[in-house]
């Protein structure tokens, strides 16, 4: 058994909809060590979200968990009661979501929300609960803590938010955070700062990141290690550096060619052609064969497994794989 | 000149030209108070496109580059200053007059999905600005409907669909043929490509490139993001609480920017590439509210090269030596003291 400290293994979960079932995910596995940033990147649609909603118990009743286990210190979260799940959702993994407006109760202080949170998981008192928050809020680089405490949500950019959020989340010393998305409602100069902030908490609190995102550019700045989702399955995975400076799967290549950059200019950009499956579950083969430049017959009727590359624990789900050492 | 004589513009103009363009919106309130506070969403803003050119509007939400792109189209009415649509003032312009001169300016929007109407096909949503114009009837129209699809990477076979049938792409794709369908001269592009996948969004920055090539199109091409920006423009103007700091040739801008808050906007991109790894310039500090703005210089308060006089002195946008490069920050202007 590993000693990760979040283990998804072979998860595959669908939902129930109008129209039958459609699977979300399908086989998705990676493992996030103590105190590592692990990002979680893919499209819309690819099961990024879902897949960090399943670490915190917190899928919709629509949800069928069909297969996998997912191993957090060792437990199997799958097979948690729901009072356990409560008890370390919040403690032990905590959560920062994409819209701080959205995710912070509008008609509640920041103060008392984040009191409540110290009093129910910490057993804190009233005083040591506001002295705690207020001490995070500081950590988190937020001036004037005390007045902070006494606004409401609409008192505070989008940016404050943010933080205070992550103040939040820091409140119990989790060990892990889930944080889907949580630069992608804020300006650039704004999510600079709370990128930066991420990795500073990292190293002074010792605490590990899933960092579900769409942005590439976020994950080579944020991430150590990284998972590509496509079509509910992990396609690419790998340390940051490996990934990016000789990435593998067609997809992955695919999406680092698509994004425009500075002085590319005149150059056309390299799109992928289509679109992603609408139902991953009822693709047979490799769900972005319909895509690929380098598709041959096999793709359309066997699934590719994730297979190691050379290198440190980089490893690609295409059949290109096969006979990879050496190549390029 | 009778108002119905066609205007005749100089031969070589701007296609586009706006000059100390301002709107103000007042905020709710007031009732205790006389004074009613206003919002300075755009601020004396000068700028021109000319034919066939792409210029690129940038900043951070709440800078006023949606209401600029709304006020050159007339969908809100401007405060004060005049906007020279082909070289005709058209900011004081009755509804009824501007008429004739809309199906010369088009706009796609950010969301397909929420600026085509659900209940229509795509048959009729290309069809329907032909229709309103009386540009064609019957086979025709039907005819010229599939032609536009034809040209957005569509096809007949779209024709009956509703947009939740065709994905965000697709709907993107739809957009841009009903924008194009009365052969317009000049297209606003407000953040066309910020709801799509990044293989999607390349598809379509590609698909308007193309477009503009082909169709020798005007763009006044809006988006929070720079290296969208960059790819699509041959000029670029940064915008900073209501108001241009910075307006120049795209590729310089990326290689040399002047205003050190273009050089903030750049440096806090995280680039998808750990080859050139930096650290991200952080700007410490909120974007200040547009109803309050700083005195002086508008950036002062977060600029890392502030010194006496931006606290003092509004900078006026003015010319660099570099050609075709406006700057507005007392760096660059005469130094009598040093920062």
């Amino acid at each position: 058994m590993s000693d990760a400290l979040l283990a998804i293994d072979n998860l595959h979960i669908a939902f129930k909809t109008g129209r039958g079932m459609l699977d979300a995910i399908t086989g998705v596995s990676l493992e996030v060590q103590r105190g590592e940033i692990f990002g979680v990147v893919g499209e819309t649609g690819c099961g990024k979200t879902v897949t960090g909603l399943s670490v915190l118990g917190l899928l919709p009743k629509s949800a069928v968990i069909k297969q996998g286990s997912i191993l957090f210190e060792g437990r199997n979260l799958l097979a948690l009661r729901k009072d356990e799940m409560n008890d370390l959702r919040g403690r032990a993994i905590a959560m920062i979501f994409q819209d701080p407006s959205t995710a912070l109760n509008p008609v509640f202080t920041i103060g008392a929300q984040m009191e409540r949170v110290a009093r129910q998981h910490l057993g804190l008192d009233a005083k040591a609960a506001r002295r705690r928050s207020a001490e995070m809020l500081a950590a988190v680089g937020l001036p004037d803590p005390e007045w902070i405490l006494g606004s409401y949500p609409h008192h505070l950019s989008g940016g404050m938010k943010q933080r205070a959020m992550i103040a939040m989340a820091l409140l119990c010393q989790p060990s892990l955070i889930v944080a889907d998305e949580p630069t992608t409602a804020l300006d650039v100069t704004i999510q600079a700062q709370v990128l930066s902030l991420l990795r500073e908490l990292r190293r002074q609190f010792d605490v590990a990141v899933l960092l579900i995102t769409h942005n590439l550019g976020v994950v080579a700045y944020t991430c150590d290690r990284l998972a590509v989702l496509y079509a509910g399955r992990v396609v690419e995975t790998g340390p940051t550096d490996a990934v990016f400076t000789a990435p593998h799967h067609p997809y992955t290549r695919g999406l680092l060619a698509a994004i425009p950059r500075a002085g590319s200019k005149g150059a056309a950009l390299v799109a992928i052609p289509g679109s992603v499956p609408a139902n991953p579950g009822a693709v047979t083969g490799c769900a972005f064969a319909p895509r690929c430049a380098h598709v041959f017959a096999r793709c359309h009727t066997e699934s590719p497994a994730l297979r190691p590359l050379t290198g440190d624990r980089h490893a690609s789900a295409c059949f290109l794989t096969e006979g990879w050492e050496g190549r390029e | 000149m009778t108002p119905n004589m066609p205007h005749q513009p100089e031969p070589g103009a701007p296609l586009l030209e706006v000059r100390n363009l301002q709107k103000h919106f007042p905020l709710p309130g007031g009732w205790f108070s006389r004074q009613r506070r206003v919002v300075h969403a755009v601020d004396e803003v000068s700028f021109a496109v000319q034919r066939g050119e792409a210029l690129g509007l940038v900043g951070e939400s709440g800078c006023g580059k949606t209401t600029l792109g709304r006020l050159v189209l007339r969908l809100l009415d401007p405060t004060a200053g005049e906007i020279l649509f082909d070289g005709q003032p058209i900011a004081r312009l009755s509804k009824a007059a501007l008429r004739p001169l809309r199906p010369r300016m088009q706009v796609v929007f950010q969301n397909p999905l929420q600026s085509l109407s659900p209940r229509l096909r795509i048959y009729d949503i290309v069809a329907e600005p032909l229709r309103t114009h009386g540009r064609a009837t019957g086979d025709d129209l039907r005819g010229r409907v599939v032609a536009l699809l034809e040209q957005v990477g569509l096809g007949a076979q779209h024709l009956d669909r509703f947009p939740h049938e065709i994905s965000g792409g697709q709907c993107q794709r739809v957009a841009i043929a009903r924008a194009l369908a009365l052969d317009p001269q000049l297209l606003v592009l407000d953040e066309p490509t910020s709801a799509l996948d990044v293989s999607v969004q390349a598809q379509i920055l590609n698909l308007l490139a193309d477009l503009r090539r082909r169709l020798g199109l005007t763009y006044l091409f809006i988006s929070h993001d720079l290296s969208v920006v960059e790819y699509i423009s041959d000029r670029i103007a940064v915008m900073y609480l209501g108001q241009i700091v910075e307006i120049g040739p795209s590729a310089g801008i990326f290689a040399t920017p002047k205003h050190p808050y273009t050089k903030a906007l750049l440096n806090a991109v995280p680039e998808p590439d750990v080859s050139a790894r930096r650290e991200l310039v952080v700007l410490e500090g909120n974007v200040p509210s547009p109803a309050n703005p700083p005195p002086g210089c508008r950036f002062h308060t977060r600029c890392p090269l502030a010194f006496e006089r931006c606290a003092q002195q509004e900078p006026l946008l003015q010319a660099h030596p570099e050609p075709n490069w406006l700057v507005a920050c007392h760096l660059y202007e005469e130094r009598n003291e040093t920062p």
